[in-house]
């Protein structure tokens, strides 16, 4: 398992232009504390390697590309206003819609949220800034796990992103929308996002995170870290659509700590982007957790769209479950890894998982890797994956029925994928990503 | 209406339509009994235009409404006026009934030159078909036979066949599977769909069916040809002396 160093490619360039970017923001005023965090995560960065091919997590996902080009922080760059988008179509009607651009949040085309006593949903920035800064000081970087070299990144330019604090026993009545966006710039620019989650014990909530590119040709790249703290009974809705566009890239790494009986319901969902990674690692430390990663992955043309899953039961009694599907078109390339580890004594444990692939061109292709390691006798865990185009007798039921095949594909590419967003319990955020789906592989059919 | 001459249809080299001579004229019902791999299926299947099997074209002849069926794809025939009610119908998860069935009533309008159905105008014509054939109106807003009972997947087809109202509906054991419920319920949906301008030809193993839904003409496969033709009393016949009968016959050469 070990890397030999000296075959490490040296991405000497850019690494300069992080390390400039990190020392402008070291100038500006922040409390000592997130000046020790940063710094720490800017010396983790400079003693990491970037991914390369030869790491077995990395195999088929080259993300060599993300250091080959020179990259702009946003920190040194003057912002975006939105004056001239709308973005009324990726708000979700009834939930409190709090917007992002380039990494930074923008208060006046926000909501104002009217959360019970207590609750905070908003920016990090402001939550650093205001009373609620000890409980960022407490939890941020709590559920970071192995260090590397895109979340040191990230922790060294830890400024604004998504926040929400639940405190115990609150239920939040209306769901928390995280709009992000990136905007259309000349540069390439870097958003390192950080989100911070947390939910007290047996506080509810539900929220999602959408980031869209605006316009097109745009080059962005979102280094996003969401770490999400569940306390005990705790239960998180937890919704993320990606479109980043044709072009952008994207490394996300979600880290999820949960608590005794908590439970998280994970929907993943990427619409789009030329590199996506999703990495989403949930830690049942505590018995009776229970978690539901489920996923979709809309793939064409030459895009790449990793997910990368690691669930590690590390407790009694936890349950997980484990759902993705994907469509694959064009030349895309896709990757699916879900690797679930049950530790030593985390007896009981109750694990599915499933990865299934519509295949619809004969040029893509996909790596699908379900992993089960398990160090303890009294488990029930499963894996299971499928790869293949639209079954031939389901096809010609459709043409009996006066369907030609092309319809019949594309409806049964929608029924694939609707299945999954069909499971989103909020029924305006179900409602706007079928109408998504709908649209992409129902053209010409009469709704 | 339909005029089958000499058809010959194989399946991985193996030839199992032998010359099939079949005439079925509007408003007739017609039964294709017979034993088991004798072909009935492979009939149905090769009308609808499933590619699997591969049709011997220099032999074969067959017309639809004065149409050359064989030249057409299934979804042609389909839209065309040809209704299969498929033996084992498969299911589609995510796609629901309503859907499915929209979908395909309005490619059939639209192919005939007919303004396409809204949803609501739609719906109102399910409902009414969903009584009809008893289904629970349920079971449109459920995905296309997924979960469904052996019987509902039945009932289900005959939903389709009187949403869809083709001119000729071919039924693959619709019958087998059923319980005497499923049955009756299957068989006043046809009845009630049987109409001067419209033929039936019923698939099936049993004679049972036919009790419910009387047939103008009875035939018997064997060996991928029609060895037999008569009336109603035919079907009688068979439940009565069984298909060893009529395979003694044929296999000691007997003409048929």
């Amino acid at each position: 398992m070990a890397t030999t160093i000296t075959e490490v490619p040296v991405f000497d360039l850019t690494r300069e232009h992080f390390l400039r970017d990190m020392r402008r923001l070291a100038e500006k005023a922040a409390p000592a504390w997130l000046v020790k965090a940063r710094a720490e995560g800017a010396a983790n960065f400079a003693d990491t390697v970037w991914p390369h091919s030869k790491m077995e997590e990395w195999r088929d996902t080259n993300i060599g590309a993300l250091v080959d080009t020179e990259y702009y922080s946003m920190t040194t760059l003057p912002r975006h206003t939105l004056a001239a988008f709308d973005t009324s179509p990726h708000r979700i009607e009834g939930w409190i819609n709090l917007v992002f651009v380039d990494g930074f949040f923008d208060a006046a085309i926000s909501d104002t949220s009217d959360l019970p006593k207590g609750a905070v949903a908003g920016s990090l920035a402001a939550a650093i800034a205001g009373p609620a800064q000890d409980l960022v000081k407490r939890h941020l970087g709590s559920c970071l796990g192995a260090r590397s070299a895109y979340t040191a990144l990230n922790t060294a330019f830890i400024q604004d992103g998504p926040f929400l604090y639940v405190p115990q026993g609150v239920e939040l009545d209306r769901p928390v929308h995280f709009l992000c966006i990136a905007t259309e710039r000349q540069e390439n620019v870097v958003s390192h996002y950080r989100a911070l989650l947390v939910l007290e014990a047996m506080a509810k909530a539900t929220v999602a995170v959408t980031s869209v590119a605006m316009g097109a040709g745009e080059n962005h790249f979102d280094n996003v870290v969401e770490e999400i703290v569940l306390g005990d009974g705790a239960a998180l809705t937890h919704c993320a659509v990606i479109d980043a566009g044709t072009t952008g890239r994207r490394l996300c790494t979600t880290e999820t700590r949960q608590g005794r009986d908590s439970r998280f319901d994970s929907y993943s969902i990427t619409l789009g982007g030329a590199i996506v990674r999703n990495q989403m690692c949930v830690m049942l430390g505590e018995p009776g957790a229970e978690t539901h990663l489920n996923g979709l992955y809309l793939n064409a043309a030459a895009a790449l769209i990793d997910n990368n899953l690691h669930v590690t039961h590390a407790a009694t009694n936890c349950t997980s479950r484990i759902a993705y599907k994907g469509v694959l078109d064009g030349a895309s390339r896709s990757v699916f890894t879900g690797r679930v580890l049950v530790v030593r004594g985390a007896q009981k444990t109750d694990s599915m998982q499933l990865n299934n692939n519509l295949l619809l061109s004969d040029t893509a292709r996909v790596e699908s890797r379900p992993q089960l390691e398990i160090y303890a006798d009294d488990v029930k865990c499963t894996h299971g994956s499928t790869v293949g185009p639209p079954p031939p007798e389901i096809v010609f039921y459709f043409r009996s029925r006066g369907v030609d095949e092309k319809t019949a594909r594309g409806m049964l590419t929608y029924g694939f994928a609707e299945d999954l967003a069909g499971r989103i319990p909020d029924p305006a955020l179900r409602r706007q990503l079928d109408g998504i789906i709908y649209r992409r592989f129902s053209p010409g059919i009469n709704g | 209406m339909l005029e089958i001459c000499d058809l010959h249809a194989s399946i991985a080299g193996k030839e199992i339509l032998k010359g099939i001579n079949l005439s079925v004229k509007e408003g007739e019902v017609h039964a294709i009994m017979g034993p088991n791999g004798s072909g009935k299926s492979t009939l149905a299947q090769v009308l609808a235009g499933h590619e699997a099997y591969e049709v011997d074209l220099e032999k074969s002849r067959v017309t639809f409404l004065g149409q050359d069926l064989l030249d057409l794809p299934a979804e042609e025939r389909a839209r065309l006026g040809l209704f299969l009610a498929f033996q084992y119908p498969v299911e589609i998860p995510g796609i629901s009934n309503s859907y499915f069935l929209q979908a395909s009533l309005n490619e059939i309008r639209k192919s005939r030159g007919l303004e396409e159905l809204d949803a609501m105008d739609f719906d109102g014509l399910l409902q009414e078909k969903m009584k009809m054939v008893e289904i629970d109106p349920g079971f449109a807003s459920r995905a296309v036979n997924a979960g469904f009972s052996g019987g509902e997947k039945k009932r289900n087809e005959i939903l389709q066949l009187a949403v869809l109202e083709p001119r000729l509906a071919i039924l693959d054991e619709t019958d087998s599977g059923l319980d005497i419920d499923a049955l009756r319920v299957v068989s006043e949906g046809v009845n009630r769909l049987r109409s001067p301008n419209r033929a039936f030809v019923l698939v099936t193993h049993y004679q049972r069916l036919l009790d419910y839904i009387v047939p103008d003409f009875v035939h018997v496969l064997y060996k991928g040809r029609i060895v037999k033709s008569g009336g109603r009393e035919l079907a009688l016949e068979l439940e009565e002396k069984g298909y060893d009968w009529i395979k003694t016959e044929e296999d000691a050469g007997v003409p048929a």
